[in-house]
């Protein structure tokens, strides 16, 4: 969804960058567990890439900001494997499966590195001309959906010059709701500072998103 | 974000609250594994490939690279993805590279501002503070500021230019080459390369910082 606590591009309040020297890969144990679980839990699950950052977004913003990052993956996670009839609260308080498992795929050891190392490109046969070029200047639409989007808030409205034509890809919005990928053609748009943050902004700034063709109108 | 660990393992009130994530991760696993779902080995190897195998050094050796061969830089600038492949680096969160080349005149930053997004085969996992609400907010509308966190100064004629990665897009940057390197081999160079200067959020080190 836009506007969520997710969307966080030129929100004012958070205060500086805390860069940590000489930080771990993981700062806790269960943090090691919960991305594993939630890589391995991947295949028996089925989900999609978009589905899963649609269960980590989709709680409220206190929520979302109030919990660490491990710990927003591990809601998430929960979320899908609940809505997916894998595993139930009362199991998880019980801490031992009460129900029987279904019979599912599931990623042995032997796979890891052939997992990881298969590529999931989004790419897919293109199968409409694209609406635009490089060089085309567009308007970011204003949309406010109350499911998935990858279109930034901060963006919305704003006009923008295509710098590339990327290729045709998975719709987030879509896939993210089970609706299918419904690929589309995405672009690299670029603004300009002062066109997103007014005539304050820091000079020689330039901003890009990368935007499908939905997102976008002619201006 | 305000919950982080590293922000909060100081302060008592949240010690309960971690050990009860801890005990919930550990119930998930149990249940988990009891159903068959996860094999626990798998579990341990992708930690392990994560935790000691993919990670900046990668990135560092494909910078380095491009440092010193001018034909590996031109196809790492023009398609990074079978680049980076040719160095050994390919996989999940890593489809679709594109590299961004820093110019005296123009330098590049990358951030996630909707989530977490960041190029893994060649970067590993993200850092706390890549994922937190300061940089996702602050890295588009106050580019140097971010910087100046990092304690990095730009000429004020330098163009900064802020990737949001939207997409499926990784974006790796590739950094100057520190002067004053002048015959060095790539291993040696590749030390210069940090992960910070791969986001655009640090410079690479001088020879002068390295013993």
């Amino acid at each position: 969804m836009t506007d969520g606590a997710q969307d966080m591009g030129g929100v004012k309040g958070f205060g500086p960058v805390e860069p940590e020297p000489n930080e771990p890969v993981f700062h806790r144990e269960w943090e090691r567990r919960a991305f594993a679980l939630t890589l391995a839990m991947g295949k028996p699950g089925g989900w999609n890439l978009d589905m899963s950052r649609s269960a980590r977004e989709n709680r409220p913003n206190n929520e979302y900001l109030s919990m660490s990052y491990y710990q927003i993956w591990l809601a998430g996670l929960e979320t899908l494997m609940k809505e997916g009839n894998l595993i139930s609260e009362d199991e998880i308080e019980a801490q031992q499966s009460l129900y029987p498992p279904k019979s599912l795929p599931v990623l042995s050891s032997a796979d890891v590195e052939k997992t990881l190392h298969q590529r999931g490109p989004t790419e897919r046969i293109v199968r409409a001309p694209a609406r635009f070029k490089p060089g085309d200047r567009v308007r970011m639409r204003t949309i406010n959906p109350p499911t998935h989007t990858r279109l930034p808030r901060y963006v919305c409205g704003h006009t923008a010059v295509v710098e590339r034509v990327i290729g045709y890809h998975v719709f987030p919005d879509s896939n993210a709701i089970d609706k299918g990928e419904d690929p589309q053609w995405l672009y690299t748009v670029v603004f300009d500072g002062r066109e997103l943050w007014g005539p304050a902004a820091q000079a020689g700034t330039k901003v890009s998103i990368d935007a499908w063709e939905p997102y976008m109108e002619t201006i | 974000m305000a919950g982080d660990d590293h922000h909060n393992h100081h302060h008592d009130h949240n010690h309960s609250e971690l050990s009860e994530t801890q005990l919930r991760v550990r119930a998930l696993e149990t249940v988990l594994t009891e159903k068959g779902y996860v094999d626990p080995a798998a579990l341990d190897l992708l930690i392990e490939t994560y935790e000691k195998k993919v990670g900046p050094r990668n990135g560092a050796r494909v910078v380095a690279r491009a440092w010193v061969d001018q034909a590996y830089r031109a196809r790492l600038l023009k398609d990074a993805t079978p680049a980076i492949a040719e160095v050994g680096y390919a996989g999940r969160q890593g489809e679709h590279i594109v590299a961004l080349e820093n110019t005296p005149k123009l330098h590049n930053i990358v951030v996630c501002t909707l989530c977490s997004c960041y190029p893994w085969p060649v970067l590993g996992l993200p850092p706390v503070w890549y994922k937190s609400a300061p940089y996702r907010s602050r890295a588009v509308a106050d580019p140097r500021g971010v910087l100046g966190d990092f304690g990095v100064t730009l000429p004020a004629d330098t163009e900064i230019r802020i990737w949001d990665s939207t997409a499926e897009i990784r974006y790796l940057v590739l950094p100057m080459r520190p002067a004053d390197t002048d015959g060095w081999s790539e291993e040696r160079l590749a030390e210069l390369v940090t992960r910070d200067s791969m986001i655009g959020t640090g410079l690479p080190k001088e020879p002068k910082d390295l013993k």
